[in-house]
């Protein structure tokens, strides 16, 4: 069975939701990314998703934005972060990984060299946030080879035909994206992701992960009470950016635990959970 | 890539996905693809419509004073020595550049979808002017986003927004011109796709974009090609045009696309000179990539990250290129070349002084080529230059280039 599929009849079996973190590679430091990986994990990470920094990340928010800018300024490259991967793997066999990121870098590595390195690293599925269903057969056909799973995207403009499309192609998971908007923005409606949710749920029987808008413990509950799955990204990396700005010579350390200590009160909201 | 160029060829791109050849499609985040299919499926009714052409039309007379003329340089012409150079008028039209075309039929889509409030990206600026006076015309509202760097070089023109009544949001992410500004606008997009049209400004972006801003354009080839006709007696041996995007080089194309004996020459901004680097020519050095909702050949690094560009030009600095013109550099239709800085900026000084008509620093680059072209033809031969927009906006970065304060 996959790490992910694993994972996610883990959690269904104890009756909890997971929940997905996510950072981008190398930043704020690309020596830094395994430790920070692992550090998530025992903070009440299930999944990881991890970033692979692109120049033109067109679906972020200034938050990620920003992450994606010191990740490239550090050196990281989607190589770069297969290494990080690779390196994670040495000392956790268990918790999935998913890369997220935009097609070029993908492309120009090569669709079936990127499936054969990331299954090889001990990637367990891909996010592609510019290929749709309609651009997606090649990197598809790829991923399937070496069985890493292509996750899509289901937004609150998705019609229902079409997300009868996409679950057809999903893997894994289903990433439905809470608000419209790019990353970090926006107002979580709990009333709208309820809905959403339940349309994609009476189209497949795949864990419906519900990312976008999510900050806080409160934030968390209220979409843990109708998902699978709560994933954290930008508040993630927020709170590691003001550690910095508060205290400009922050170790590694600090901004690592400021990240951290979010992630374990928002597990804590979560189990805490009257659902 | 071995195709037989046949007039069918040019009337199937592009595909139901938008594809021309490997090139185009829809690389966009799920959140804009219904907005896309919408706008896809109000264009397919609409382009036929024999009403909304003729609203269309009856704008470009009345709104813009089209046709532009086409207008035989010949003090220039004289003294290259060669072939005959005509310009076609675009720096004539309201606004003063091409972009105004584009901006009049994508405003007509956003009325008929009923938004109220369109964004836009602009690099030189003059695609910002031409969106924030449709805006204006229609009363929508309007958010122009424009890179740092460029809103410095192009301070006439975002004070000519601003006074039109739109909203000018500088961007201050990546490199800070024209293509940060495309993102900006698609993560606004993203936000507020119930109530906002995007109007794209050049032939790139996701499907339907490419084609709906070419159909825009081609106004211009098609009375290119009745003008020289008409004045000349024949259709013309050579089009030039300059290259950024590629939506005035595409509008003056795409007509003349089956004629092949009329050879097109798609000049791109060299920059500080090819080989260094600093230039915004994907076409000459680039590769295929994906960026901005489309394949097309990209400047990019090994890691297929995207790379900063330069050129003189606002309008000319951007590291991709509409997919059409990237499929046409693919089968050998259009030849694809190259003016620096340098060149352009002297071809700049040239047509003002022999002709009395100052192009902006975009169109210098087409002008730049155009004159080494009819060099090397005889008199009794023509070409026809896009001239696509008037330099009024560029006169504080030629002064500023020559040490001049204003």
């Amino acid at each position: 069975m996959s790490r992910l599929n694993a994972t996610f009849a883990r959690l269904r079996s104890e009756g909890r939701q997971g929940l997905v973190s996510y950072i981008v590679a190398g930043d704020p430091s690309p020596s830094g990314t395994v430790e920070l990986l692992h550090q998530l994990v025992v903070a009440g990470a299930d999944v990881l998703e991890v970033g692979v920094p692109f120049s033109d990340p067109m679906a972020e928010g200034a938050v990620i934005q920003k992450g994606h800018e010191r990740a490239l300024a550090n050196g990281m490259s989607l190589q770069g972060v297969l290494d990080i991967v690779a390196a994670f793997r040495q000392a956790d066999q268990q918790t999935p990984i998913i890369m997220m990121g935009y097609a070029n870098p993908i492309e120009r590595f090569g669709y079936e060299a990127f499936a054969a390195a990331g299954a090889e690293a001990g990637v367990d599925g891909l996010i592609t946030v510019d290929l749709p269903p309609e651009e997606v057969d090649a990197i598809d056909a790829a991923l399937k080879a070496v069985e890493l799973d292509n996750i899509f995207l289901i937004s609150p403009t998705t019609p229902a035909s079409r997300i009868q499309t996409i679950v057809e192609r999903a893997r894994g998971f289903i990433y439905c994206i809470a608000v419209k908007g790019v990353t970090g923005s926006g107002q979580l409606d709990a009333t709208e992701v309820a809905r959403n949710v339940a349309l994609i749920r009476s189209k497949t029987a795949l864990p419906v992960a519900v990312g976008f808008g999510i900050k806080d413990a409160d934030s968390a509950r209220a979409v843990a009470a109708v998902a699978d799955a709560v994933v954290v990204g930008s508040a993630l990396i927020d709170a590691m950016v003001r550690v910095a700005e508060q205290e400009p010579v922050a170790s590694e350390h600090q901004r690592h635990a400021a990240a951290t200590a979010l992630l374990k009160s928002i597990r804590e909201g979560m189990d805490s959970s009257p659902s | 890539m071995t195709i037989d160029i046949t007039p069918e060829l040019f009337a199937s791109v592009p595909d139901a996905h938008g594809r021309f050849g490997p090139f185009g499609g829809k690389f966009v985040a799920e959140t804009l693809m219904s907005a896309l299919s919408d706008l896809e499926a109000l264009y397919a009714r609409l382009k036929d419509d024999a009403a909304f052409q003729r609203e269309f039309d009856a704008d470009l007379a009345h709104y813009v004073g089209r046709p532009s003329p086409l207008y035989e340089a010949s003090r220039l012409s004289d003294a290259i020595g060669g072939g005959r150079i005509y310009l076609k008028r675009e720096d004539l039209n309201h606004t003063g550049a091409h972009k105004i075309n584009n901006t009049i039929g994508q405003a007509l889509l956003a009325k008929h979808m009923g938004k109220r409030r369109v964004i836009a990206e602009t690099g030189a600026g003059q695609h910002g002017v031409a969106t924030a006076t449709v805006a204006a015309r229609l009363g929508l509202e309007c958010h122009v986003f424009m890179g740092e760097e460029d809103i410095r070089r192009q301070s006439l023109n975002v004070y000519r927004m601003k006074l039109l009544g739109a909203e000018v949001v500088p961007v201050t992410s990546g490199s800070r011109t024209l293509k940060d500004a495309m993102n900006e606008a698609l993560r606004d997009w993203v936000t507020n796709v119930d109530d906002t049209f995007y109007i794209i400004g050049t032939v790139a972006g996701p499907h339907p974009y490419p084609m709906l801003v070419r159909d825009f354009q081609s106004v211009i080839g098609r009375e290119a090609r009745v003008q020289s006709l008409a004045q000349a007696g024949k259709l013309p041996a050579g089009l030039v045009a300059c290259v950024g995007g590629g939506s005035n080089a595409i509008g003056l194309f795409h007509p003349f696309l089956q004629d092949a004996e009329v050879a097109m020459y798609g000049v791109e901004a060299g920059g500080k000179g090819l080989e260094t680097g600093a230039h915004a020519a994907p076409l000459s050095m680039g590769s295929p990539g994906v960026l901005h909702g489309n394949r097309t050949y990209l400047m990019q690094d090994d890691d297929g990250q995207i790379l900063d560009t330069h050129s003189v030009s606002a309008g000319l600095d951007y590291p991709g290129v509409g997919p059409e013109h990237a499929w046409l550099k693919d089968i050998g239709r259009v030849n694809y070349v190259a003016a620096n800085d340098e060149e352009a900026l002297a071809a700049f000084h040239r047509l003002t002084r022999v002709e009395g008509i100052m192009p902006a620093l975009e169109t210098a680059h087409a002008m730049a080529y155009a004159e080494r072209l009819a060099a090397d033809m005889s008199p009794d031969e023509h070409i026809i230059v896009n001239l696509s927009g008037r330099g009024d906006k560029d006169i504080l970065t030629v002064a500023a280039i020559e040490g001049i304060e204003v």
